[in-house]
């Protein structure tokens, strides 16, 4: 190997890794600041996953239907996320929403419109109202798009008045951050390598935010790219900050099972929002059938009624296919585990005996033309086959909810996107990430800047750090002894998606601790082939303790939590327990090992919990907390008088 | 279960690199990323290859599959025959870093330079009124992923490292276009920086960028040419006067593209040599002398046309019917670039300038 290494070395306000929405507008903000600010992302410029997202971004800005508002949004995403939400995050995101999102308007984003002119906005599974703002069904390209433009327009200021592009926004494309470095508790830089070339860069910079998207990559079938492994949720851990909600994964209920070309590809949920039906192999729309307690109010009971509500929804109540994902995904889990699934494992959503090819091909264009070009699927004709994908982590980096810093014993680090946790509690409503990038990506943009500001001094990298990040991660390609990084990663997710998937139990899970820690050592030892250069295996292999370390924290925090909510389903605890509700299970970085803590979640604020009924709270509050409730109602009610 | 295939993949880096044969298994229902992705799993792991989504909206995976550049992600193997080789190769037009990965940092610096939507200073935001009918003009090009592959297919610039400075390419086309469609950008002078600034006059319409693009977009019909068009026409109004007078609709004889327009799109013939040829031009006399005195008013729109595929439906561009190595032109091998002046139905702007 060669003896000298050369790095290279930039200086920044802030660097911002990822970008995805989150990333994208926290460095539009940071460079608003005045910053000089990074961005750095593991594939090119406007790749990131965003693009990926189809169906819309949650904004109660009333354009539909008036009666819609921050309070009824903030309603939603806490009912959704069974109100283990941080309630503060799920308030400022309804609140704030409606402004990042006409922002992009300021852009040059093109919404499609209501006949007024306004934004038009759709239904989505979990959401009161028409209340996501989309463009067809290509919303998360028109969104990281629109960044992405809006970064250029302010790299043609910067040329205006400063003669370069990149004087004060510079996006490095296709490289990988591997390592933070700090100065005591403060962080003082990231370490990475360009993809093309295998270099080394160091970023010295006093504040970073992580937005740097999720964990599926660990996961068989799942809907997320090769850039999914989890790497801001390690890098936080290694710097001494904190993670939540671990054990609550998202499994998209609708993912294609067959072809396989198309595996793991989600069908939107716009597909059911615009009428899609579910159907087991009997032909049965088994829906009505999974109509939990709590939503019993909500959903209609016979299919008559469910289908008036597509003309009219003041008058009846929405369609069981609208039900949160959760519940959705774990449906079809069992109808296929009572052997009434399709061939492939899945079950049947049709669409095509239900609306017109012409009306199919209009509201749901690319999902038409996908199935159409991957598979030869035309799913105006033929029903598809689906089930449930890996698909969001609402778990990630514990953040203070106002300015996105993250918690732990670390200054300067800030999260924002789907590598934060505590604003989905333990489920997503769809629709609800993309709002949540700008909002979040926002703040944490905002207040890495003024925290780069209040500075007294710079931290400073230490030599030693340095040189141990490089040789970590050039000992893979070091090695010539070790396993194949591929080998390890389908063993990695054959634990995880057996063992620690959509429907978990404790003998399992216990279990898959044990295999994880088998493969923490051979992942120890892994070997990659070839050079430095754009080399996919050696990439492989250094996400790979990435994604073993997260997945490590799924497991531990899926293991504890005695009780089924959200996107954590435990076949041996199957209720929802109100003493779980109160508990976030906070992992952390002992030396090596993950350490698992509970700590209580924020009491939610008077205002806010009265927006609920005592009927509704009772299903989900101990009788302590539903007492408090009844003296704050009967408080309220005297100083009325 | 699967069976073996063959496929013939450019190995290699900027200081040379050649084809190179494996088998592999293919499964029912696969695309050619999943192959790849096999690939690297199995006999070569450090090939090197870029994907994001396979599901055709990252626009990461664009490759040359059999000499047509496309998206590995959006191939299906069931497109090719059992027994045929597949060969692919990276982008052509971008420098190469390894194997099927380009420098493709070109189009970056060119999005750059490209005048970003400039807001209405009046409108606060949430106040923004736009009909349907009006966006989604723009919506079309926004769909773009930014795949490349039209800048890559581009005759301007394939092959052509030279004209690269001064030419922005069909995807920086299209942004203009949308963003002189937008309803409420407040610049007003996309078209004449199209013409100037980014090369707009040296695109002669060729469609092969339409042809290539994976998301459909009418890049040449809705996007170039309505932005040509309206150039052209501010710049010579006598001109257009004069020609309608002159000359009827109808009663002028049209420039052609491949062929003619009357039976919709046109599937090529043998009369081609089984050798791909949609470069633009017009084979017709009277109509070349128009071009050559300047702008052919009466052109018509060209018809998209059909590839010319054989009689198993595909395009004859494998690589082993070749005699050389790397792929060979989508254009056709009868095109030789730049295109002889009488076959161009627009007149590049400098040539305009010496008539006045
Ligand atoms: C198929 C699909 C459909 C979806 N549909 C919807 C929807 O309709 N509505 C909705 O609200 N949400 C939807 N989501 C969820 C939503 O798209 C994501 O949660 C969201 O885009 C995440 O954005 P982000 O900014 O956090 O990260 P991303 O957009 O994923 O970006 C992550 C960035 O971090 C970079 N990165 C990661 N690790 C490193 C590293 N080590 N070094 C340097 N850079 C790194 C990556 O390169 C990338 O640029 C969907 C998701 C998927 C997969
Ligand atoms: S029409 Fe032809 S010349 Fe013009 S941009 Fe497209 S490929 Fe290039
Ligand atoms: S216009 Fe079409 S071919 Fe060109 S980059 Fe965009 S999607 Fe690709
Ligand atoms: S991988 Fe995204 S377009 Fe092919």
């Amino acid at each position: 190997m060669t003896t000298t290494t050369r790095i290279e070395r930039h200086h920044y306000d802030v660097v911002v890794i990822g970008a995805g929405g989150a990333g994208l507008r926290a460095a539009i903000e940071a460079r608003l600041a005045g910053k000089k600010t990074a961005i750095i992302s593991k594939s090119l410029f406007g790749k990131a996953h965003t693009v990926m997202a189809e169906g819309g971004a949650a904004a109660a800005m009333g354009n539909v239907n008036s009666r819609d508002n921050w309070q009824v949004h903030f309603r939603d995403t806490m009912r959704g996320g069974k109100f283990l939400n941080n309630f503060r995050m799920a308030e400022l995101h309804a609140k704030e929403s409606p402004h990042r999102i006409w922002e992009l308007e300021t852009y040059g984003a093109l919404f499609d419109r209501t006949k007024d002119g306004k934004i038009s906005q759709r239904n989505f599974g979990g959401h009161e109202y028409p209340r996501l703002a989309h463009v067809g069904d290509r919303t998360g390209l028109e969104l990281i798009r629109t960044l992405q433009q809006k970064i250029v327009s302010l790299q043609q200021e910067d040329k205006r008045d400063h003669g370069d592009y990149e004087a004060r926004i510079k996006v490095f494309a296709e490289t990988t951050i591997t390592e933070l470095l700090l100065d005591g508790d403060r962080v003082a830089g990231a370490f990475g390598y360009y993809r093309e070339s295998g270099e080394f860069i160091l970023l010295e910079a006093p504040a970073v935010v992580l937005a740097t998207g999720g964990v599926g990559r660990s996961y068989k079938v799942t809907s997320n790219s090769w850039e999914y492994t989890g790497d801001g949720h390690a890098l936080a851990l290694r710097a001494g900050a904190t993670l939540i909600n671990m054990e609550f994964l998202q499994f998209h209920p609708t993912g294609m099972v067959w072809p396989p070309s198309v595996k793991g590809i989600l069908v939107t949920e716009s597909v059911r929002g615009d009428g899609g039906v579910l159907k087991n192999s009997d032909g049965k729309r088994f829906m009505f059938d999974y109509v939990p307690d709590v939503f019993r109010k909500q959903y209609a009971e016979t299919e008559e009624e469910a289908d008036r509500w597509y003309t009219d929804p003041d008058n009846n109540r929405r369609p069981p296919e609208l039900l949160p994902r959760d519940e959705v995904a774990r449906a079809i889990n069992s109808e296929v585990k009572a052997g009434r699934g399709t061939p492939a494992g899945g079950v049947y959503l049709d669409i095509a005996s239900r609306r017109s090819a012409e009306e199919i091909r209009r509201r749901l264009p690319s999902m038409y033309h996908q199935f159409k070009e991957l598979a030869d699927v035309d799913i105006t004709k033929e029903p598809m086959e689906v089930g449930p994908t890996c698909h969001y982590v609402m778990g990630g980096v514990e953040v203070d909810p106002d300015s996105g810093a993250a918690y732990g014993h670390v200054r300067g680090l800030f999260a924002a996107g789907e590598v934060s946790g505590g604003m989905h509690g333990s489920n997503r409503l769809g629709g609800n990430s993309l709002s949540d990038l700008l909002v979040f990506g926002k703040r944490a943009g905002g207040h890495a800047a003024s925290y780069a500001d209040q500075l007294t001094s710079r931290p400073t990298i230490a030599v030693g750090a340095v040189e141990a990040a490089v040789e970590t991660a050039l000992a893979p390609l070091q090695r010539d002894t070790g396993e194949n990084p591929y080998t390890l990663q389908q063993d990695l997710q054959a634990v995880m998606g057996d063992l620690v998937g959509i429907i978990r139990r404790e003998g399992e899970l216990a279990d898959a601790l044990v295999r994880l820690t088998e493969l923490r050592e051979r992942v120890a030892k892994v070997s990659a082939a070839g050079g430095r250069r754009y080399n996919p295996g050696w990439h492989l292999a250094l996400d790979l303790r990435n994604m073993l370390v997260v997945s490590e924290c799924t497991a531990k925090a899926a293991l504890e939590r005695q009780e089924s909510r959200g996107g954590h389903t435990r076949e041996d605890y199957p209720a929802m327990d109100p003493k779980w509700r109160q508990v976030n299970l906070v992992c952390s970085l002992d030396g090596d090992a993950v350490r698992l803590t509970h700590k209580p979640l924020p009491t939610m604020r008077g205002e806010l919990i009265s927006l609920f009924d005592r009927t509704e709270l009772s299903k989900y509050l101990t009788d302590e907390e539903l007492a408090d409730f009844d003296a704050l109602v009967a408080h309220a009610e005297e100083a009325g008088k | 279960m699967g069976t073996k295939r063959q496929f013939r993949i450019w190995r290699g880096d900027e200081s040379g690199g050649d084809l190179q044969d494996y088998t592999v298994e293919v499964n029912e229902g696969e695309v050619v990323l999943d192959v790849i992705h096999r690939l690297q799993a199995t006999d070569a792991p450090d090939l090197a290859c870029r994907w994001n989504c396979k599901a055709g909206k990252c626009g990461s995976c664009s490759m040359e599959i059999n000499g047509m550049p496309r998206l590995g992600c959006m191939t299906r193997m069931s497109t090719f025959g059992e027994t045929d080789t597949v060969t692919v190769t990276p982008l052509r037009t971008f420098p190469i870093i390894r194997d099927l990965v380009t420098d493709v940092s070109f189009n970056y610096e060119k999005a750059r330079e490209t005048p970003a939507f400039a807001p209405p200073e009046d409108v606060a935001p949430g106040d923004y009124r736009m009909q349907q009918v009006d966006v989604e003009r723009s919506q079309e090009f926004r769909k773009c992923i930014e795949c490349f592959l039209c800048q890559n297919t581009c005759h301007v610039i394939r092959d052509h490292e030279e004209n690269k400075h001064a030419f922005a390419g069909p995807r920086y086309f299209i942004r203009a276009a949308e963003l002189d469609m937008h309803p409420l950008d407040t610049k007003t002078d996309r078209k004449e920086y199209a013409q100037a600034e980014q090369g707009l006059g040296l695109c002669n319409i060729t469609k092969c960028c339409t042809e290539v693009c994976p998301e459909h977009i009418k890049i040449t019909d809705n996007g170039i040419i309505p932005m040509k068009e309206r150039v052209v026409d501010r710049r010579y109004d006598p001109l257009v006067w004069l020609g309608s007078k002159i000359f009827r609709r109808g009663q002028v004889p049209q420039t052609s593209v491949t062929s003619g327009r009357s039976s919709g799109p046109v599937h090529a013939s043998a009369g081609h040599g089984g050798v791909h040829s949609h470069a633009g031009g017009s084979h017709d006399p009277r109509a070349e002398v128009q071009t050559q005195s300047g702008v052919n008013w009466h052109r018509e729109v060209p018809h998209p046309t059909a590839p010319a595929v054989d009689d198993r439906g595909r395009l004859p561009l494998t690589e082993l019917t070749f005699d050389r190595a790397a792929a060979p032109s989508p254009f056709g091998d009868d095109v030789t670039f730049p295109l002889p002046p009488e076959h161009l139905n627009f007149a590049h702007p400098t040539q305009d300038e010496q008539q006045h």
